[in-house]
């Protein structure tokens, strides 16, 4: 019955792939949208049965179907495992995979392939489901890849457009720096443990002793690496602002809500193992902090709408990252489906206008859109007040955990991690003044059509909007369902238990204060003063910088990108031309032997006897000398 | 039925299809092929894993040669993979119109043949005889049905007839200096014979030098990329499909067991080798114009793996080399094939004059995007399995080996994935493509359906060679 279960779940999404694949074009584009839509929704039926049964008997469930890889010490199965974080994330990447989907047969409808993009993202809910579930790392690792496969096919979905294939390519060769992370941390615990199988793992950890600690810490920041390449933490971050090349749908759904979760789902997933290495711990939250900041000032500036969120996408997975540096894994879980609603929320929304405006993105080409557009008003009004973080929305419980857990591990991170906050609850409320406020700053002609999307649309950023506004429920300070939930994975005792004392009390007044100044200084500069982002050209000084990313791209390009190109070029120039030479010489030299050695045979009588009986001579007297 | 009706099937098709005339030429030389592959599957299965299957007939008295053959999992494995490449490139090849075809086809069923005597010879000069008998039909399909400049062509085949013949050489010497220790080719002699370890540098040198052309290793691949570019597509494929697996086969067949302590000594100079060309195949194929030779650049790189993990002298890595020879046999030959279905259509083989195919030929992209991502080793396909499993017991050895080995998953990436950008996507080339035929289309969808089937069921081949592997390994091991 169980394998039955989780057959129909992986599977579902799979055959709806197949099915658009080989029969979309025919079905015409509202069936095969219905067919990628109804199959997700299977899976988040039979996870809700999931949920079900592991919450009523507490027990995981594993299923085991053949074996994969044979390699000497390790037996890798091809297996299952449905447990408490397993079937979490599912509840979420096919909840909100099903309504996206819904939101895609509006949202493409104009677009000749439509059913290429179900069979994308029915193929992407397979591997994301594959990973979710795999009952080892190794099984992890076909969903870690084929979600990326899938990030490549949908952000070139375009493919006519070379600058988005750019993107699409650029995505996955840094997805698979993180993936060589991922290998090599992989093979350093199979070689230690004998076995990738995650149940296995943790009794083998517990039980061991001597465990050679320093070799666990370089295994454990090589997963860390695949972890940064998947979930956009400096340095492997670039990939996802481009990634936004993709239809918004998908940014929404794999560029915000699930694939960029994959790393955090890993960390936590080997909670046992990263509790060992305290050491990469502390990388995890250095680096998780500085993301944040790093990606929160660039999203200051950032014009492109989509930007922005990608931006903030970059920064709110950074907090993630910061509460999983402290080993508290409940809190970045409980932020990472925080976020996956009001994020997803705001991208849906963002399409909406996007797609109210016909593909304009700029958002010093928007304004006044609330009259027009009401309900993607409201909706992205609740979900921005949930990522700053206002209270009693789904983020102000969220965040302010992970704050708190900063600070009570480390106060300059703690500090970094409030000053992200605030920035971003100022680019925030500067998207929507710029958006929803004012004037419209489009042409006549656009104006002209502005409308509110249709039902597809705004259901699911209805559905959204509730779940960003009462998410938090599901773990509220003192109080948590979901550390209860998931108390049961994790080695240590859960620490989310704060009490709630004065200085929590005073740490939450002083979140909320901020989120309220991000808040306000938007107000006074783009709604009080009617500021609107400077042209291109006219950008300069700090904003310059910050505009341009802080050039990093340019500076991957010049130091990775472009010696690798001029080496290709030297090796095909030089070194394939001058190894190919060689060996022609060769060939030239023994005819060159050839040629003095054919003038040796004169045809002289004589000279042969000469030489005969010199030769004579120095054999006979080597044969004497050496006796 | 024995081992040996395979070799007979193929010669009598060889010869039959040469007096069949050109018309039918193609269809009887499939046809042969077919059988040939049935009888192989017919012999796969009443095979029992880790018997062997041998045919012992004396041959010449003095000096001692044998006809030997001697099937084990390995062999059988290597045939297999001879067997079903063949008909798959016999069929590949119905799209095109070759001039004597009859010639043609009759030369790729004896190159077919004398592969397949090479993987299954276990007599030294008998293998040393299939050897270079399987050079002499490529050396002619590649010098008259080749492409591009006749004198440029010339010159790149007779060099790679002369330069593999050469090294080839080198093995011969190797064989007599055997023979006169051990009084016999038999390779079960063979191994008995104990040298030492001066003796077996030279030895494994003398082999080396041989494979390392054939496969080719760095430095020694230089007559690759013309060749390959320069070969019609059959050529190309039969080439670095099946032939370059006949010198990594010989690594695992003859090299290690016959020279084990040498083996030992200079394992990590070997596997450096090996790495050194993942590297810098990687980094030739990333600038390459034309698609055949950044095709032969990949091939350099996806070998230096597998020789690499053929020295690492562990299980893991023997098979894992062996799968990764199977699983880029049917690969290339399928992008191989890709390359020739764009030829057909576009008549060129510039990168720079293809792009925007993939509007027009949606059936067509699909099947080579796969076949790209079989390529960089996605887990799923067959592909993953076996560079997985060499990437393994290369970091078994030293973690260093696996990291720089493995940054073929960015570069291969990194290569194919720009490859694919250019000729595929970008606006609607302005020049009409025609979506795959029925014909092309069953090509790759047997490829595809072989890379899939075992990269989630590896199960079968595992069982297949890892008992030969664990024979040749407790040889390399008994001293």
């Amino acid at each position: 019955m169980d394998t039955n279960l989780a057959l129909i779940l992986v599977l579902t999404p799979l055959l709806g792939f197949l099915v658009n694949v080989f029969f979309g074009k025919s079905l015409g584009k509202t069936v095969s949208g219905a067919i990628g839509t109804i199959a997700v929704a299977i899976s988040f039926v039979v996870s809700l049965l999931l949920f079900n049964q592991i919450t009523s008997t507490g027990k995981g469930i594993e299923v085991t179907l053949f074996d994969w890889i044979q390699i000497s010490n390790l037996k890798i199965n091809l297996g299952f495992l449905l447990d408490q974080l397993s079937v979490l994330w599912l509840l979420f990447v096919t909840g909100i995979g099903s309504l996206i989907h819904l939101y895609s047969i509006s949202y493409m409808h104009d677009d000749e392939n439509m059913h290429k993009f179900f069979a994308y993202l029915n193929l992407f809910v397979f591997f994301m489901i594959t990973l979710v579930i795999g009952s080892n790392l190794l099984v992890l690792f076909i969903g870690w890849e084929g979600v990326g496969l899938c990030s490549y096919l949908l952000i070139g979905f375009w493919h006519k457009n070379q600058d988005y294939n750019d993107a699409a390519k650029k995505a996955f060769i840094m997805n698979r720096i993180g993936d060589l992370g991922l290998l090599i941390g992989m093979f350093i615990i199979g070689s230690m443990f004998s076995t990738l199988d995650y149940a296995t793992l943790k009794t083998a950890i517990a039980g061991a002793t001597n465990l050679n600690l320093p070799l666990l810490s370089l295994a454990a920041l090589c997963l860390f690496i695949g972890a940064c390449g998947k979930s956009a933490q400096i340095p492997l971050y670039t990939w996802l602002p481009d990634a936004m090349a993709g239809p918004t749908p998908v940014s929404a759904l794999i560029h915000a809500a699930t694939m960029v979760t994959a790393g955090i789902f890993m960390v936590t997933r080997l909670n046992f193992v990263f509790d060992l290495a305290t050491d990469v711990q502390s990388v995890i939250a250095i680096i998780g902090a500085i993301t944040s900041l790093v990606a929160a000032t660039i999203g200051l500036v950032q014009t492109d709408i989509k930007k922005v969120l990608a931006y903030s996408t970059v920064s709110q997975l950074g907090l993630m990252f910061l509460a999983l540096g402290f080993g508290a894994y409940e809190v970045a879980v409980f932020h990472v489906i925080t976020h996956a609603f009001f994020k997803a929320c705001l991208f849906l929304g963002s399409g909406s206008v996007i797609h109210g405006l016909h593909g304009e993105q700029d958002m010093r080409n928007m304004g006044g859109l609330r009259k027009a557009m009401p309900i993607t008003f409201w909706t992205m009004l609740i979900s921005s007040l949930a990522i700053s973080g206002v209270p009693f929305f789904s983020g102000f419980f969220s965040k302010d955990e992970i704050l708190l857990t900063a600070f009570h591990h480390s106060i300059p991170l703690y500090v970094v991690g409030s000053v992200a906050s605030i920035m971003t609850a100022f680019y925030m409320f500067r998207l929507m003044f710029l958006t929803f406020f004012k004037e419209f700053r489009g042409t006549e002609e656009q104006k002209h059509h502005l409308h509110e999307s249709g039902s597809l649309i705004t259901i699911p950023l209805i559905i959204l909007a509730i779940l960003a506004t009462f998410g938090g429920l599901i773990s509220l300070p003192g109080n948590s369902w979901l550390n209860e939930y998931l108390a049961p994975l994790f080695a240590k005792a859960t620490e989310g238990e704060h009490h709630l004392g004065p200085t929590e009390y005073t740490l939450m007044g002083v979140a909320v204060l901020g989120g309220l100044l991000g808040i306000l200084i938007a107000y006074i500069k783009y709604f009080k003063q009617d500021n609107v982002p400077e042209s291109d050209e006219n950008i300069t000084g700090l904003s310059k910088v910050l505009y341009n990313k802080y050039y990093v791209d340019e500076v991957y390009d010049a130091v990775f990108v472009a010696p690798v190109n001029s080496l290709s070029k030297f090796f095909r120039d030089y070194i394939e031309t001058g190894l190919s030479a060689l060996v022609f010489g060769l060939g030239k030299i023994a005819n060159e032997i050839a040629f003095q050695g054919k003038k040796l045979q004169t045809g002289s009588i004589g000279l042969y006897l000469f030489v005969f009986v010199l030769g004579l001579c120095a054999i006979v007297s080597y044969i004497f000398l050496a006796q | 039925m024995n081992v040996s009706t395979i070799l007979i099937i193929l010669l009598i098709g060889a010869f039959a299809t040469y007096f069949s005339g050109d018309k039918l030429a193609s269809k009887v030389a499939l046809l042969f092929s077919l059988a040939a592959l049935g009888c192989s599957i017919v012999l796969l299965n009443n095979y029992n894993a880790g018997e062997n299957i041998s045919v012992i007939n004396s041959w010449i008295t003095q000096p001692k040669i044998s006809f030997a053959l001697n099937a084990d999992g390995l062999g059988l494995a290597m045939v297999l993979l001879t067997a079903a490449l063949t008909p798959i490139i016999i069929f590949s090849s119905f799209g095109n119109e070759y001039k004597n075809s009859k010639n043609f086809y009759a030369l790729i069923l004896f190159m077919s043949f004398a592969m397949t005597g090479t993987f299954l010879a276990s007599d030294g000069l008998l293998y040393y005889i299939f050897w270079e008998l399987a050079l002499i039909p490529i050396y002619f399909i590649a010098l008259i049905w080749g492409n591009g400049d006749a004198e440029e062509r010339r010159k790149a085949v007779i060099k790679f007839f002369i330069y593999t013949l050469a090294g080839s050489l080198f093995m011969l010497t190797a064989f007599i200096y055997l023979y006169q220790k051990a009084g016999s080719f038999l390779i079960e002699d063979l191994y008995k014979v104990n040298l030492s370890a001066c003796e077996q540098f030279w030895i494994f040198l003398a082999f080396f030098l041989a494979y390392a052309i054939k496969i080719p290793i760095i430095p020694f691949h230089t007559w690759q990329a013309n060749v390959y570019q320069k070969a019609p597509t059959v050529g190309t494929m039969l080439l670095s499909g099946i032939m370059l697996k006949m010198g990594l086969y010989s690594v695992l067949r003859w090299q290690l067991p016959l020279a084990p302590i040498a083996a030992k000594e200079y394992m990590y100079i070997f596997i450096a080798l090996g790495i050194a060309g993942v590297i810098y195949g990687s980094i030739v194929a990333l600038r390459q114009k034309d698609l055949k030779k950044l095709l032969a650049y990949s091939s350099l790189a996806h070998v230096g793996l597998i020789a690499a993990g053929s020295y690492t002298l562990t299980l893991d890595g023997f098979r894992g080399a062996v799968m990764q020879m199977i699983a880029h046999g049917f690969v290339v030959v399928g992008l191989f094939f890709a390359a020739e279905v764009i030829f057909r259509r576009y008549e060129t083989r510039e990168i720079e004059e293809m792009g925007g195919i993939r509007a027009q030929s949606p059936k067509f992209t699909s099947m080579f995007l796969i076949l790209v991502l079989a390529s960089v080793a996605l887990p799923s396909t067959f592909n993953f399995v076996g560079e997985f499993t060499v990437l393994y017991s290369l970091s078994q050895v030293n973690i260093w080996f696996a990291i720089l080995g493995g940054t073929t998953i960015i570069l291969g990436a990194y290569y194919m994935l720009r490859m694919f950008q250019h000729v595929m996507l970008g606006e609607t080339n302005s020049k009409a493509f025609a979506d795959v035929t029925l014909n092309e289309g069953i090509s790759f969808a047997v490829i595809i359906a072989v890379l899939l089937f075992f990269g989630f069921y590896p199960k079968p081949i595992t069982d297949l060679i890892t008992p030969s592997l664990e024979n040749i390994l407790q040889v390399i091991n008994k001293n």
